[in-house]
């Protein structure tokens, strides 16, 4: 109506240039730079901030000359060896066990009744905090840990737990497995939605007719058509692994510690001459990630063009019969793994006394639970406040860029693509040094505000993921029917596509809230320790207080997302109980 | 009723010392009056939850007494907010600083006074001061021999103990020197929290007063690093025998102080690290340790130590924080933390400084199941100057951390 309105009054060339600007407002033409402006100052002023002080500048402690001595004290600094080579084995382990389990899963069960079992068991752990199912695997690994206590003392004779390193190993192996149980779902869940967008039934059934086996035809047919979409998130878990703080805390060894931890813990060292090794050790960890993609991607580039003949070369049998068993194996253990864990929170948090060997609690309390509930619950609160607020600015400005392009009739290009997703690729602790000294210079660290800014960066990139694919495929006419009643485009938007957006817009919601509850870095540096959430404060228990009040909160913050989550998919059911084609999105 | 007449005891101490005791430039009731509404920041190692639920119960008084806000700051490592009241001096954030009371002693309490970043001397001028035992307690006044002049608050009374499993353990060692024996007769049963954990950095210390040839070198500041060298040479020889034996092979060591006592009730150690003579009835009641869970003490005495409130030089609510540190020094706050059921951290008060009243609080606390008597717990050792604390953290990092 308002358009239509403003096309009917007449137009004095005084009123153009605020007329172009009133149009430019229409298109949303500030949403993508505002979008980027809200993730690239916190990473580039954050590396900045980094970098100056790894090469000696850092005026706040008195050092103002360039140098590379903050570098050398680094490479002396005890155990900065192990810790590289803690982070370097846990990190390409994980991913490694991850992704190829996930694939060859995929590529031996897709027609087989597990594969939807799998499926369905695995999306709720992705919805788990890596902190709060770190705590759980830690319950189930250690010398007097359930998986210890099924064998004992019957197999193992153990009457006592035995002196082994089954967690916090000098190796990092526990982390490895726990980083793998972690992203094996995150991975598999975005294989799915690849193969989704890439006729992998038809490119199959083709395969398939030409006489390969299910399994082989997956790899040779699907696997080189989706891998460009599933590059991206496994570049992304890469980073991740290499680079964790929370889940290396919990499950990674002590002394040394992994390179992170050493990092982190020198970041607050009362010695402020230390800030400067820490900035070195967090750039020379942002340098082994990017080392680590480059090498994948030559990797990649080396398969392309050593299996080019393989893949056109024409054998048909040769590893169908064993290959599914083994990938079988792996997800269904790393996915019998997660639950486990989550259940033992479960158990030790109503558990009293609970000594080893027994498998069951010799005595049951609510007592850990009615104690913690206040400090729990504010919390809870404090995460809830955070998720919120940080989930529904990520898919405001996500629905805001898209309904731009649709607007502006543009498609963002690759490298903006890329930009957008940084925030996953730039390891935190590489930048969020920097980040804290620039909101400590304008007094906002340790504001509610800056938390949220902070979380905000982590959930743009799922927003978009979750987002832009429903967005861009709903279909144009709904626009252009509604366009031809009469409705300005933001009546359309708000009228019509929303609601046909309803539920791909609330999953990204609950996505982007799940990834503010499980930040623990951000958390810590822009909050100034004052903003307490259920991570920060699941991960400070962590190192050591009762098992049944860390078990109180890792299930509160396990709780909370899935809570979100089954929300998320309850509500459109409800609103559209009436309307069968809209619950499903509409968005085919 | 409890409550009230407690209420109005510590009405009555204020009334007595309200108007003789006021800081020199600001009387009480001003401080009173100018802490209402204020929100303190108090940062406070958060790893044990008895201390954390006992710093709630605080909270919650404060507000409901004097209209003061509490936030418990949860730290990980005292040297975080250290660290973080230093940056802010370095970046020229003179007021309205994030850190309002910092729970500290030692080399943390060393390095603010020596740079310069306490708020005070307020300590002396606090109502409840009056009632601290300076006399029979000197350490709450000289801080690992560093005076404390005022800048620092005492809180609590800390000793090295050891607690063990008697329904599994019989044997234990007596002296700094049966703990080699007694870890070779039981290999991989006791570890130490991994420096700069403070129990792990006081474990290494007591070993050090036992195996140095003159311990008194100790009470003055290190000199220089070959004198460090000689004095801690026996220290290091001891560890070279000691951690094969230990849990791990001395490869690996337990977080935290708290780690090493659920280590303990798992299974995998036998002997835990305290810090709080009445930690171990205190952890029997709260179902973290079996009931058979008892403590001993070394024959020539263990570490003692006092624990301290501070507010740094930037603090945003300097009247809430000094309402705050006179709160903890009341006898009602003093007697619920000595209580085993809450926390059982000792009192720094006079009983003689004490009304009958104020006294029968103390002497009503349950002693708990594994509580030894002032007499059992043997002597008391002086810390060390805390320049010997930070040399030995990092070298022990240097031979063990890699």
């Amino acid at each position: 109506m308002a358009g239509a309105l403003r096309q009917l009054t007449p137009r004095s060339p005084q009123s153009a240039p605020l007329d172009a600007f009133r149009r430019s407002l229409q298109r949303l033409d500030w949403a993508p730079g505002i979008t980027l402006l809200l993730f690239l100052v916190p990473i580039s002023v954050g590396l900045l901030g980094t970098w100056l002080p790894a090469f000696g500048y850092l005026p706040a402690v008195g050092r103002e000359a360039l140098s590379l001595e903050p570098w050398r004290q680094l490479f002396a600094y005890p155990g900065v060896s192990s810790a590289i080579r803690v982070s370097l084995l846990s990190g390409l382990l994980g991913t490694g066990v991850a992704a190829v389990s996930v694939v060859l899963f995929v590529a031996t069960c897709h027609h087989r009744p597990i594969f939807r079992v799998i499926k369905t068991l695995l999306s709720p752990l992705l919805a788990i905090p890596h902190a709060a199912l770190a705590i759980g695997l830690a319950f189930l690994l250690a010398p007097s840990g359930l998986g210890m206590r099924l064998l004992s003392p019957w197999a193992t004779g153990f009457e006592r737990p035995p002196d082994l390193a089954l967690m916090q190993d000098p190796w990092g192996l526990a982390l490895a497995l726990g980083l793998a149980i972690k992203e094996a779902p995150f991975l598999l869940l975005m294989t799915l939605g690849a193969l989704s967008q890439s006729q992998a039934e038809a490119r199959l059934n083709a395969a398939r007719s030409l006489g390969y086996g299910p399994f082989i035809a997956w790899l040779k047919v699907v696997l080189p058509a989706i891998y460009p979409k599933l590059r991206l998130p496994l570049y992304a878990v890469l980073a991740y692994s290499l680079s964790v703080v929370d889940m290396a805390i919990i499950l990674g060894p002590t002394v040394p510690p992994s390179l992170a931890v050493l990092v982190f813990r020198l970041f607050s060292d009362p010695d402020l001459s230390l800030r400067l090794v820490a900035a070195a050790g967090a750039t020379l960890q942002l340098g082994i990630v990017l080392g680590a993609l480059l090498t994948l991607y030559a990797l990649e580039r080396l398969i392309a063009l050593t299996a080019r003949s393989w893949l056109s070369g024409g054998q048909r049998s040769a590893v169908e019969r064993s290959a599914p068993a083994v990938a079988g194996a792996a997800v269904s253990l790393t996915t019998l793994l997660g639950y486990a864990s989550i259940l033992l929170l479960i158990l030790w948090s109503f558990a009293w006394r609970w000594s080893f060997p027994n498998l069951l609690p010799e005595t049951w309390s609510l007592r850990s639970w009615s104690n913690h509930l206040p400090d729990a619950g504010a919390a809870a609160l404090t995460t809830l406040t955070i998720g919120a607020a940080s989930a529904t600015s990520a898919v405001a400005l996500a629905l805001a860029c898209l309904e731009h392009e649709a607007r502006a009739n543009v498609r963002m290009t690759t490298a903006a693509l890329w930009l957008l997703y940084l925030p996953l690729l730039v390891p935190q602790i590489a930048f969020l040094f920097g980040f804290q000294v620039f909101l400590s210079y304008f007094a906002l660290d340790g504001m509610l505000l800056s938390v949220i800014w902070a979380h905000l960066l982590f959930c743009l990139p799922y927003a978009f993921l979750a987002l832009s694919e429903p967005f861009r495929r709903l279909d144009p006419r709904f626009a252009r029917i509604g366009a031809c009643l009469g409705a300005s485009p933001t009546r359309v938007f708000w009228r019509v596509k929303l609601p046909l957006l309803l539920r791909p817009m609330l999953i990204a919601l609950a996505v982007c809230f799940a990834v503010s509850v499980a930040q623990y870095l951000p958390t810590l540096f822009a909050g100034a320790g004052r903003s307490m959430t259920l991570t920060t404060e699941a991960v400070a228990l962590s190192a050591g207080a009762n098992r049944r009040t860390l078990a109180v909160f890792a299930v509160l913050q396990a709780a909370l997302p899935v809570v979100v989550f089954t929300a998320s998919l309850a509500i459109p059911a409800l609103l559209y109980r009436n309307r069968r084609a809209m619950r499903s999105g509409m968005s085919a | 009723m409890q409550r009230l007449s407690v209420v109005g005891l510590a009405m009555a101490t204020l009334v007595a010392f309200g108007s003789s005791a006021g800081s020199a430039d600001q009387p009480w009731d001003e401080t009173l009056a100018a802490a209402k509404g204020q929100t303190v920041y108090w940062n406070a190692w958060g790893g044990d939850e008895r201390i954390n639920a006992y710093i709630d119960w605080v909270a919650e008084e404060l507000e409901d007494r004097y209209g003061v806000r509490v936030v418990h700051v949860k730290l990980s490592d005292t040297a975080e907010a250290v660290s973080r009241v230093l940056a802010e001096k370095a970046s020229g954030r003179d007021s309205d600083g994030s850190v309002d009371l910092i729970w500290i002693n030692g080399e943390n309490f060393a390095t603010m006074k020596e740079n310069g970043l306490l708020y005070g001397p307020f300590a002396e001028a606090l109502p409840n001061f009056a009632l601290v035992d300076v006399d029979g307690k000197p350490t709450t006044k000289i801080d690992f021999t560093v005076p404390t002049d005022g800048l620092e608050s005492p809180w609590g009374m800390a000793k090295i103990n050891f607690i063990y499993d008697s329904a599994r353990t019989e044997r234990t060692p007596g002296s700094i020197a049966g703990f080699l024996d007694w870890a070779a007769a039981n290999e991989g049963r006791f570890s130490y929290p991994a420096p700069p954990d403070f129990i792990g950095s006081t474990f290494l210390k007591q070993v050090l007063i036992e195996v140095a040839e003159d311990a008194d070198i100790l009470q003055s500041p290190v000199t220089d690093d070959a004198q460090f060298d000689a004095v801690t040479a026996p220290l290091w020889n001891y560890l070279d025998r000691l951690h094969p034996s230990l849990w791990r092979d001395g490869e690996s060591f337990p977080a935290s102080g708290p780690a090493l006592r659920q280590l303990l009730d798992d299974g995998e150690v036998d002997i835990a690290i305290s810090f709080h003579p009445s930690e171990a009835s205190s952890l029997i009641a709260s179902g973290q340790l079996p009931d058979s869970a008892r403590i001993f003490v070394l024959d020539n005495g263990t570490i003692g130590n006092t624990h301290f409130v501070a507010i740094p030089f930037n603090a945003s609510a300097k009247a809430g924080a000094q309402v705050l540190a006179n709160f903890l020094l009341s006898p009602e706050a003093q007697a619920r933390k000595q209580n085993p059921e809450h926390w059982g951290d000792d009192t720094v008060l006079a009983m003689g400084k004490l009304s009958a009243e104020q006294r029968s609080l103390f002497e009503a606390l349950p002693k708990g199941a594994a509580t030894l008597s002032p007499d059992e717990l043997g002597p008391t050792l002086l810390e060390p100057h805390p320049s010997w604390m930070t040399r030995i953290e990092t070298a022990w990092l240097e031979r063990y951390g890699n």
